[in-house]
């Protein structure tokens, strides 16, 4: 779940209300726009790419990375396609709006950067056969979606890295179709999360050849907002065990909280966990560019026998775009040990 | 006491309102000009500045062709792909029937946050912008658009008058240029590993941010000159001041030394004084902005017009009030104020106590400042030829005219007084010698309006000599330039083979190929030209090598135009690069009056190589007679009559634009001749109650009051006709030094002189009139003086 996203999306869309409005203007229906319907049937590799009749989505991929001395770095790439209406008429006039992030997280630094692009005119998209999504230089590309590569660079960073699928592709929620309210907001969500990744980071200090896994996330939706909720905290971790989880919380105005997650065995199998199955509870924070962020967290999954705290590899991982938010590497300890992403969202204010 | 003082200044004022009057026209007309000419630079910088502004022009780094005026979108977008962080622009003209908006198409979601535009789009819906379904304009301009627009406009007063602002979509659409962009502005952070521009877009070319564009460097003579005119009123309204004040203090000499008996320091009558003038100057300076905006926004149309058939810049046409305009006009009189009065007040500081106010005293006191002024005069002409050796630049060739005025003006009285002085040696009767020892006598007074009378005939003779120099050559340039008989437009690439085809017929068809192109840092319009019989015929060289046309056609020189060799220094015999791949060298040096810019001309298949996808569009046609070849595309090719134009109607076309660039310097010339003609009649009013006492004993000794008033009259008109005799050379000096000097720094090209003996007696009798004009008034005023004052001088002495 990646509520950042959709908060842009949303500012791009009515950018002079949405500031004051904050979360609360993302219920907003907008006129033309289909809704995710349950009980979906993908078609790939069709689905792998755009949606334009859908008002927002993202090819949303995290790596947790090691060079050869064992040093730890985390890798963010995102490419959001946001549609101001429905449809496609290619040129300048379309309404397809691209943007993308990309971030390199060491110990000590985290170097960021951002790209926004005009859909109708090629500066960017996303072509299904053979897979290549990009904007600008920025480019995700392979024969299928199992076989990867990825490049990207900022002012002070640069990354090229290849990824190899070694499991089937994830859908969460019921089949691919992920509720994220109590109202019945929902989305399409699928995840890769099983790449292993090669290749090398180019840092101010050099460049370093890097080894580790990576997390693919599809996710599009119109709506997938209730009216009074105003931030997300969510985890994809992958645990020493072979097994994987996604777990995620969407914070509402009075306090109350919806949680959702997948639990995803060694094979790919997977179950749904469902709003009382796991807690989400704050138990550090932070300093994070001049607000308190709850940076340190306890995950429980009683079913699952799980009892974990994460910490991340960087406090300060905070994504200073146009729509700020904290993105970065975690690591988690206590009945399972392992690592993953943490983003959280909602902060900004 | 200071009331009392304050109060007995004041009341010579009162008594003496025509003085007052004087002063205050003086100044106030100065101001105006000065200032009329200040709002007219002002607010066509203002808007070059808007219309950079827009996409930060100055700021960043831009991307702009190498050729031609746009850039295809696929270069855009190769660039993106490479990670060049680049943001497109498309600049053009928006007809709009009567007036044209200058349309500035963005793209808001990669121009560079800095960019002013990328302000002005935040306060409108994105996704309206982006869509192409707005256009943001000032307010005062929406009301100029139809209904029938395929655009909303929304008022926003962030947008200069005579602007406008979309999205890039929106203006490639509104402007007719789909898949065009003018130019990339490079965004200040760039990634890692982004290639050189030569591997993606050779034909681009980095112009670094401080380069400033191209239309200031274009438009700066334009507006130096207006400056020196503006500077040149100033100079004639500070003389009229300056007569005025010095005239007020000798008078007031009684009343100071009054003040000064009745225990007034000197130091605090000079602070009076000073304060007063201050006062006077301040009015006069509100007097003169108000009269100077009235002036500014007369000439501001013609301005723009200019600018615009000159170099294609924009301006808005409407006049905007920008508080250090008028701020700075109030400083400017203030100055002009305490400038003129400074040495009056000085002189008066430092005259006896007791000095009487006899003017022949103050002629004589002046004796020695003509001295100083001989030697300045001189010094200042010395110093204009000396500017010859430093020369080079345009201020430079300003600098020389300015020492070359000034200089003469300081030159004319110790003339006019030799001359004189010769004329009464001469004299056989007793009146004749009264009346050129008595010219004499005023001419100290005189001499300050004479000098502005010399200055305005003679920037009259020497730009009415320039512009109809230039005029001559320029339709000189076009009998040569505009050979065929008829000129067509194609719309499509059927019509322009429906043309082609003409040749067959044996009909010389002249294809007019042109690209905007780079050579080095000048921008030039390099042209292909299809070499035929007529070239040879028509076509004069400034300077050539061989035989040009055979060289030029056979691909193997190029011709380029005066102004181009000028600037960059080039002659027959060196090299140019046309491309990346083709050096020429150069066969002739032609004549170009049309424009400013550089021009370029290689053989037409060479063209064709470097340039495959330019399409001629414009056809010279010689064969058979304009109507008929007209009468016959018409009739069997489908051309409408509005995309064809004969040789004749093509010259009128081009002469009106050159009518119209001159309108504002000759408005400005004849304002200054008028400037001229108050300072003669307000020196002459001043001086005429003054000399009552001189006049008296005349008049004791028989002479009518009829008489006087007729000699007084014929002294205007001599004084006028000797500055007359001294303008002329020196106005042929000043046209010599426009022609050869200015316009070389200014446009590039040097101009043969003409001489113009019907206009140059036109203006004497002008100027000659406008001097008996002046003194008509006093004149008739001394004609019907009472006997009675003539008496009450002679019984004020007993």
């Amino acid at each position: 779940m990646k509520p950042s996203a959709i908060f842009l999306a949303f500012l791009l869309v009515v950018p002079t209300v949405a500031a004051p409005q904050g979360f609360a203007g993302m219920a907003t229906a907008v006129e033309g726009f289909n809704d995710p319907r349950p009980a979906p049937a993908f078609s790939f590799p069709a689905d792998h790419g755009a949606h334009p009749d859908y008002r927002i989505e993202w090819w949303y991929l995290t790596a947790n990375l090691q060079d050869a001395a064992g040093t730890d770095y985390g890798l963010h790439w995102t490419l959001f396609r946001s549609a101001l209406a429905p449809g496609d008429t290619g040129g300048w006039d379309s309404p397809q709006v691209w943007f993308a992030h990309a971030a390199v997280t060491t110990e000590d630094a985290h170097l960021t950067a951002e790209r926004f692009a005009r859909g109708g005119i090629g500066q960017a998209g996303v072509e299904i056969d053979p897979f290549a999504a990009w904007i600008d230089e920025w480019t995700l590309s392979g024969e299928t979606l199992d076989a990867l590569s990825l490049t990207a660079s900022g002012d002070a960073f640069a990354y090229d890295i290849t990824l190899n699928a070694n499991g089937p592709l994830i859908f969460h929620g019921g089949g691919g179709y992920s509720v994220k309210s109590p109202e019945g907001q929902a989305s399409y969500y699928y995840s890769q999360p099983s790449y292993e990744v090669t290749g090398t980071l180019t840092l101010p200090g050099g460049d370093v050849v890097v080894t580790g896994t990576a997390w693919l996330d599809r996710e599009w939706s119109s709506n997938p907002l209730s009216a009074d909720q105003q931030g997300w905290d969510w985890f994809s971790l992958s645990f020493d065990t072979g097994e994987k989880l996604m777990a995620a919380q969407l914070r509402s105005v009075d306090g109350s909280r919806f949680r959702s997650g997948t639990w995803i065995m060694p094979d790919g199998t997977t179950e749904s966990l469902g709003d009382d199955a796991l807690t989400l509870t704050p138990i550090a924070s932070t300093q994070v560019a001049g607000r308190d962020l709850p940076v340190e967290w306890r995950i429980e999954i009683p079913s699952k026998s799980v009892d974990v705290s994460s910490r991340p590899l960087n406090a300060q991982a905070w994504m200073d775009a146009s729509i700020p938010y904290w993105e970065g590497p975690v690591f988690v300890t206590g009945s399972h040990s392992g690592r993953g992403y943490l983003e959280m969202t909602g902060y900004e204010e | 006491m200071i009331a009392a003082a304050l109060s007995s200044l004041w009341s010579y004022w009162r008594r003496n309102p025509l003085q007052l009057a004087t002063m205050i026209g003086g100044l106030a007309l100065a101001t105006a000009l000065w200032s009329g000419v200040q709002a007219l630079n002002t607010e066509a910088r203002a808007s070059y500045d808007a219309a950079a502004a827009v996409v930060g022009e100055g700021r960043y780094d831009q991307l702009v062709p190498r050729a031609g005026e746009t850039l295809d979108e696929a270069t855009y977008l190769a660039l993106r792909r490479a990670g060049w962080q680049v943001s497109p622009v498309l600049v053009g003209s928006l007809d709009l029937g009567e007036v044209a908006l200058h349309l500035t198409g963005v793209d808001p979601l990669t121009l560079p946050a800095g960019a002013g535009a990328a302000g002005q789009v935040a306060a409108v819906p994105l996704a309206q912008f982006l869509a192409g379904e707005v256009m943001l304009a000032h307010p005062a301009d929406l009301a100029q658009f139809g209904t029938a627009q395929s655009i909303d406009l929304i008022a926003s007063p962030a947008i200069t008058q005579g602007m406008a602002l979309a999205d890039i979509g929106a203006a490639q659409r509104l402007l007719g240029q789909a898949g065009a962009i003018s130019r990339l502005v490079v965004a200040p952070d760039q990634p890692l590993g982004r290639p050189p521009l030569a591997e993606v877009a050779p034909e681009l070319l980095l112009q670094p941010a401080q380069g400033g564009s191209d239309t200031a460097q274009l438009t700066d003579s334009f507006h130096l000159n207006l400056t020196a005119f503006g500077i040149l009123s100033f100079a004639v309204g500070i003389f009229i001041v300056y007569g005025a004040v010095g005239l007020a203090f000798e008078q007031r000499r009684a009343m100071i030394r009054a003040l000064r008996t009745m225990g007034l320091s000197m130091r605090f009558v000079v602070v009076l004084l000073g304060a007063e003038i201050a006062v006077i100057s301040l009015v006069s300076g509100a007097i003169g902005v108000v009269l100077g905006y009235l002036l500014a926004a007369s000439l501001l149309p013609d301005v723009a017009a200019t600018l615009r058939g000159l170099y294609g810049a924009q301006v808005a046409g409407t006049l905007q009030l920008h508080p250090s305009w008028w701020l700075s006009s109030l400083g400017i009189a203030l100055l002009g104020g305490i400038l003129a009065a400074a040495s009056a007040i000085w002189r008066m500081s430092r005259l006896p106590l007791r000095a009487g106010r006899d003017p022949q005293v103050w002629a004589m006191q002046s004796a020695r400042g003509q001295r100083l002024q001989l030697v300045l005069g001189l010094a200042l002409l010395v110093l204009s030829g000396g500017f010859v050796v430093a020369g080079g630049s345009l201020l430079a060739g300003f600098a020389r005219v300015a020492a070359l005025l000034l200089g003469a003006a300081l030159l004319l009285p110790p003339l006019l007084e030799v001359a004189l002085h010769v004329a009464q040696r001469r004299a056989r009767s007793v009146t004749a010698e009264w009346f050129w020892a008595d010219t004499r006598q005023q001419l100290p007074r005189l001499g300050l309006a004479l000098m502005a009378l010399l200055l305005a005939i003679t920037a009259n003779i020497g730009v009415s000599t320039m512009v109809s120099s230039f005029r001559l050559t320029f339709i000189g340039f076009l009998d040569q330039r505009l050979i065929a008989e008829v000129y067509v437009s194609a719309e499509t690439d059927a019509q322009s083979a429906a043309i082609e085809a003409l040749a067959d017929d044996g009909i010389t068809v002249l294809p007019l190929l042109s690209v905007e192109t780079r050579i080095g840092p000048q921008k030039v319009d390099l042209y292909g030209a299809r070499v035929a019989p007529v070239y040879e015929q028509y076509w004069q060289f400034l300077a050539q090598d061989g035989d040009v046309w055979s060289r030029v056609a056979a691909g193997e020189a190029a011709i380029i135009n005066e102004q181009f060799a000028r600037r960059a220094g080039l002659w027959p015999g060196d090299s140019i690069p046309i491309s990346p791949t083709v050096t020429l060298p150069i066969a002739g040096v032609v004549g170009d009056y049309g424009n400013p810019l550089g021009q370029v001309i290689i053989g037409e298949e060479l063209f064709i190589t470097l340039f495959p996808e330019t399409r001629a569009r414009q056809f010279g046609l010689i064969g058979g007679g304009a109507d008929a070849l007209m009468a016959r595309l018409e009739a069997e090719a489908g051309f409408d009559p509005a995309q064809m134009i004969d040789q004749t109607a093509l010259k009128a076309a081009s002469l009106e634009v050159f009518e119209r660039t001159f309108t504002v310097t000759s408005a400005l010339n004849v304002l200054t001749l008028a400037v001229a003609g108050a300072a003669i009649l307000m020196s002459l009013l001043t001086l005429a109650s003054m000399r009552v006492p001189q006049l008296a004993s005349v008049w004791a000794l028989g002479v009518t009051r009829h008489r006087l008033g007729q000699l007084e009259l014929a002294r205007a008109v001599a004084l006028a006709v000797l500055t007359l005799l001294f303008a002329l050379p020196l106005g042929l000096a000043l046209a010599y030094l426009l022609l050869a000097v200015i316009n070389v720094e200014a446009f590039g090209w040097k101009l043969p002189m003409y001489l113009f003996p019907a206009d140059y007696a036109r203006l004497a009798v002008a100027s000659i009139g406008a001097a008996a004009l002046a003194a008509l008034v006093p004149a008739l005023r001394l004609a019907r003086t009472p006997p009675a004052r003539f008496l009450q001088v002679f019984a004020n002495e007993t």
